[in-house]
Order: structure tokens, then sequence, then C-alpha cells
């Protein structure tokens, strides 16, 4: 039956052109995605950002504790407490990243190994590499204070092989003494935060698809070759991800340096804290905070627009 | 790059080459000679080993024994990275952090060649995808990813291109243009194919020698239409192409065979038999769909006298356009295939028809009736 031949529509139909009903979804629907969200909007809220609010007003106060603080807008105290406590912000950089360094050096072997040679003890490797979070991060770090104590196993081994000569010489360590010194805080930090770097880095490397490997040997490459080529740069966003979670907290902790370090190795974390809690300073705590978060902030959109992981996926 | 720039001697050869998994055995000792710029092809069901033989002679897989030797040299340990062999992976494996330019020159940068772009530039050209070169390879649909795939391998003048299965994931149209695009590609270049698949109508259209593989073991080696008409295993009966096989035991072996089937008298020329002749003996006959004829039972007086007939009962007719395939039952076998094609439909055959299968007995052959009659007849459209 051809179109032009159609026959008139029998009357029972309605008059209304048969066009399809565009359904609005219901009001309640469209709500839904809002609803989910509130929990967490509030949270957020409450707690990140009414106390930021709250922590940028009191770094422009000034005022003491028994006379009352007050809102002055004394930018001063930025710049007395960069210039007061300057070498603390270099010294937590400096530290951080060596401990960032040190886990993606350690953490790299052991995310490949898990993802490609583990087999079927894969996930038994996964939950060695978690189980220190059964223990308390104070208690592992109380813990870390025993194993470098003078005296003990490793530094009696450290000083046999005449490794903290050197360190030593290199302003790591102290005359045959490892706690109290930037390597033991280092070595914490290093401790503490390897999961964090570990995680991001095996998710990464567990997508790579294995006949990737088999495709770059086939095409004449090396291993090695094949770990520049092709492994490497298809983890970036894994090694930048694992950088950035544990470079941020262990730039802000003060628990490492205040456990295992000295006076001399204070981070701007312990400065932070003691301004806070002992002097009871808030105006220069705050600000310290504030400046803490704008540099990592700066050095981290540095880090990934160096990085260029944009376009990976 | 042609053909006879090549030395001659450059063959495949594998001697005694197997691979055991702990106690599975995936390929059992096997030689096999692919020769010099030949397109070949390993067909099986999924697990007969024809993938692992493939991986042998890139080197992705060890060889448990055997040795696999390229141009009458031993490569059989050699790393991949060595072998002057190059592969097209089933699901391509190209490299998603890397253009199609730098996939197609990876090989060639890893032999140290920095002035690539000519090079890739005509290899694109060759496969058709020179407005590609600056594309990652997620932009790029099945079908181009595959030519990438193809321009990767054969970018390095392999002396031989390893295929597995790449054309798996295409869709049915896709795939019979990419097979001729590969067979174009093939001639025009020269160089040795050994293409793995599934696929009997592929392997058929492509390759001038194909290797039947079944349970770890070449069943059969041959060129496709000599494969087709003279199988020599109810395997290779059935999985290539569709085959009718009859049970029935030999009356007579003076001149040509005679053998009494279903209750009639069938005969077969004697050296289209590979099963061995002894009056008395059981035997499978062969006969191929398309060279049965159908008779309405009235009409059986004009069937020409000394071809084999065998009557029956049409059960099921399907109308596929070029031709009509019906299944009849008859006492020679319960599901005989018949594809009759549609140049003068007698409209007497439908289902429950008396009927008479007639065809030229020099189109029958024989086996050996020891095996399994139904051994490769289950599909495996769906395999892997």
């Amino acid at each position: 039956m051809s179109l032009t031949e159609a026959p008139p529509a029998p009357p029972s139909q309605p008059e209304e052109p048969q066009r399809p009903k565009l359904r609005k979804p219901s009001t309640r629907k469209r709500l839904v995605p809002y609803w989910l969200l509130l929990p967490g909007i509030l949270w957020l809220l409450v707690f990140f950002a009414l106390p930021l609010v709250y922590q940028a007003s009191t770094s422009v106060q000034t005022g003491s504790l028994e006379q009352g603080f007050e809102v002055t807008w004394h930018f001063q105290t930025y710049v007395d407490a960069l210039r007061d406590y300057y070498p603390q912000f270099i010294r937590s950089l400096l530290y951080a990243g060596t401990a960032t360094i040190l886990c993606l050096l350690l953490g790299y072997p052991l995310a490949y190994l898990i993802a490609f040679k583990a087999g079927r003890w894969r996930n038994l490797v996964l939950v060695l590499v978690i189980a220190p979070f059964f223990t308390s991060f104070l208690i592992r770090t109380l813990a870390w204070k025993t194993i470098l104590a003078d005296g003990g196993a490793v530094v009696d081994v450290l000083n046999t092989l005449h490794v903290l000569d050197v360190t030593s010489w290199l302003g790591w360590t102290e005359s045959n003494r490892v706690l109290a010194t930037p390597m033991a805080v280092v070595c914490g930090l290093t401790y503490n935060f390897l999961p964090f770097m570990i995680l991001p880095l095996y998710t990464s490397l567990e997508r790579i698809d294995g006949r990737l490997h088999e495709a770059a040997g086939d095409l004449y490459a090396t291993p090695a070759t094949t770990f520049r080529k092709v492994t490497l740069p298809l983890s970036m966003p894994g090694v930048v991800s694992g950088t950035l979670l544990t470079f941020i907290p262990a730039s802000g902790d003060y628990v490492n340096a205040e456990l295992l370090g000295s006076t001399d190795t204070k981070m701007v974390g312990s400065v932070i804290q003691s301004q806070f809690l002992r002097v009871l300073d808030y105006p220069t705590a705050a600000a310290l905070s504030f400046i803490l978060m704008a540099v990592v902030l700066l050095a981290v959109t540095f880090y990934i627009r160096r990085s260029g992981t944009e376009d990976l996926v | 790059m042609t053909q006879q720039q090549q030395t001659a001697g450059g063959d495949v050869r594998l001697a005694g080459i197997s691979k055991t998994y702990g106690s599975f055995t995936a390929v059992q000792p096997l030689d096999l000679t692919v020769p010099q710029g030949s397109f070949f092809a390993l067909l099986g069901a999924s697990g007969c080993g024809k993938t692992t033989t493939l991986r042998m002679i890139a080197g992705l897989e060890e060889a448990t024994t055997g040795t696999v030797f390229l141009g009458g040299k031993d490569i059989t340990d050699l790393p991949p990275y060595k072998r002057p062999v190059n592969t097209v992976f089933q699901s391509y494996a190209l490299f998603p952090h890397l253009d199609i330019t730098e996939n197609v020159a990876f090989g060639l940068r890893r032999r140290g060649i920095k002035s690539v772009k000519k090079q890739v530039d005509d290899m694109l050209e060759l496969v058709q995808l020179g407005d590609f070169a600056h594309r990652k390879p997620h932009q790029l649909s099945g079908g181009q990813q595959q030519r990438v795939a193809v321009a990767r391998a054969l970018i390095n003048h392999p002396q031989v291109l390893l295929l597995d299965e790449p054309l798996g994931a295409l869709d049915l149209k896709l795939r019979r243009q990419m097979q001729l695009e590969l067979k174009r590609i093939q001639t025009e270049v020269g160089i040795t194919f050994v293409h793995v698949t599934h696929d009997q109508e592929e392997a058929m259209t492509m390759a001038d020698t194909v290797a039947v593989m079944n349970g770890g073991r070449v069943e059969q080696l041959g060129a496709p239409a000599d494969l087709y008409e003279n199988p020599r295993t109810t395997f290779v009966a059935n999985f290539l192409g569709t085959s009718n096989l009859i049970e029935g035991e030999i009356v007579s072996t003076g001149g040509d065979l005679v053998v009494a089937a279903g209750g009639g008298k069938l005969t077969l020329p004697r050296e289209r038999c590979s099963a061995p002749t002894t009056s008395g003996g059981r035997l499978l006959l062969g006969i191929r769909p398309e060279k049965i004829s159908l008779a309405h039972a009235d009409d059986a007086d004009d069937i020409a006298a000394g071809r084999n007939r065998v009557t029956g009962r049409i059960t099921d007719s399907s109308f596929i356009g070029v031709s009509t395939q019906y299944v009849v039952e008859s006492p020679a076998g319960t599901a005989l295939q018949v594809y009759e094609q549609n140049i003068e439909r007698d409209t007497r055959l439908l289902p429950g028809a008396e009927v008479v299968l007639h065809w030229n007995p020099a189109h029958t052959f024989g086996l050996d009736a020891a095996q399994d009659i139904d051994a490769g007849a289950t599909s495996v459209e769906d395999a892997e």
C-alpha cells in the first residue's frame, strides 16, 4: 500500500495527529541527583568550608588570648610568619619531596611486581601493602623510634657498614645516631606514605594490557625499551596521583618530625601545631596554614602541567 | 620489498615442535613447512593449538620440544625482539599513548632508523589511512585499527607476517572487505603470511595453503579446493563446509568401489577413498550437499543411469535466495543436506514429498568408518 493511496483514517481514531508524546521526567525523578548530593555537600560545608573561612578570618586578626582577638586586616602576620619560619617551610618541602621520590623508587617495582608477576599471590601482597593501616599511624611511628634507637640493630648494622659515616658527612645523620636526624624523619615519612604511592601505581599498571608488552617485544623493543616506551608512559597517571597522594600529606605532616626528629628537623606542620596549641598565637598559626596550602597548590599545579598527563585516557 | 628481491630459502619450518602446559598438551609434536611468499592459514576451532603454534613462531611462547627454523636458521631460542617476524595481534594491541604515525614507526625506531616519515607515509598509503596519521588509536574504528596493526607490522619488512585472528573483532561485511584487502597487500608485498583463524570460509578465501588443526594436531594440509574436495578425515569433511556422511559396507572392489548403504548400492572411484578397501569392510561415503540433485519420486525414471541414488523424504526446506537448502530423511541417513540452485524450482519439493537424491559417483569420497562421524560438525561461529 503506497502513501498516496492511503485510505481515510477510520472515524474511531482521535483527531490529534499521532505524535509521540514527550514525557517530562517527573519532578521527583529530576530532584534525585540533588538529594544524593546533599549529604556530601552539607558535610563539606560544615566541616571544610566553614572552618576554612573561620581560619582565614583568624589569620588577619590581632590581639591576645586574654584580651580576645579582633579582625584588623593585619596582613603583616603573613609576612612575619614567612620571615620567621621560612627554614621550616623549605625543610618541609625538601623532606616531603625526598620521601616522595623514595616512595616512588620503592613503590614502583613493588607495584609492577604485584600487577604483572604476582599471579595468584596478587591479593595477598595487596593485603600486606594495606596491612599497616590496621595499626594506628601514631603507634607505627613510635615503633620506628625503637627501630632506629641508639644502639639498636639498625644503627649497629649501618655503623658496621660505615654507612653512617657517609650519611653523617652528608648531614643526614649525626655521629652514630639515626634518631633525631633528618634521615629518621624522611624514613618515617617514606614508610608512612608508601601505601599511598603503591595503590595508585598498582591501579594504573594493572590496567595496562599485557599484550602491549608482547607487541612491543614483537616490534624489536628489548624488555628495557618496552618499559621505557610503553609501560612507563602508560603508568604516568598512577605516578602523578601517587606522588600527589604522598607529597601533599607528607608536606603538612608533623608526627614524624615530632617523634623521630629533633628541634633541628622541625617541619612547618610542627610549627603550626605548636603555634596553635602551645604558643596560642592563633593568627600566626592560621597564616602559616594558608601559606602552606598556597605553596602546595602552586607546586601541584606546576607539577600536573609539566607531567602533561591530561590526554592519557 | 617484492618477492623477487628476497633470497630463496625463507621458508618457515617447524620440526617436532610441541607445547605442553603442565599436564595439558596444547600442541602435539608437529612438523610443518610454510613456503616463502605463501599465504598460509592455520584453521581450527578454539583450543586446537593454532594460536599457540603461531606464538611459538613469533617467540611469544617457548616451545616445549622441537625447533623453529626460519630460512634454514634455528631461531628457537631467540627472544621475540630478535626475530625477523612481526605479528598482527587479535586485539591489535596498538599503543594507546602514541598516535598512528608513532605506532607504525615503533619498529623502525627500535632498530635505530631515524628518518621514518617517508616509510610511514608510504605504509599508511598502502593501508589507505593517509589522513589519520595524527589520530590516536581510540579515535579510529575497528577496521581502521586493524589496518594500522597490519601497517605497524609490515613496515618492518618481516620475513614472515603472523596474523592472529586479525579479523575476529570485525562485523561480517567489514571482515569480507578486509579479507580481500589483506590478500591484495600480501600479493603486493610478497611476504609470507601465516594466518590463524577459526573461520573456514576466511581461510579458504585468503590462503594458498590451509592446515586444518584439531586437538593440537594438523589433520590435513593442502590447497583450499583440494581440502574441500578430498577431505581425508571426518573432521575435515565436517569442519570445512558441510558433508553428508553415509555409512556402508564394501561389497565389491573390482573397478570402482561398490558400497551397500541404506538398502541401495552406491559407487565411488577407488582413488577417492582414503580408507583401506577390503571387501566386507565398513566405509563412510561423503558427498557435498551442492553436488546432489533432487528429483521428485514421480520423476525417478528420468534419472540418468550410472548415477548414485538415495530415496528419501523431505523433512525441512529453507529458501535462502541463491539456493534452497533441503533436509532429507532416508534409510542412508536421517538428515542429509541438499543445496539446490534456484534456477527452475520444482514446486512439488515441499516438506513431506518423496524424493530421490542422485549424484555423479565421481563426486563421492570415502573415509575410514572407524572415526567419529560427527567430528568437527559442531558450530564454531561463536568460538573465541
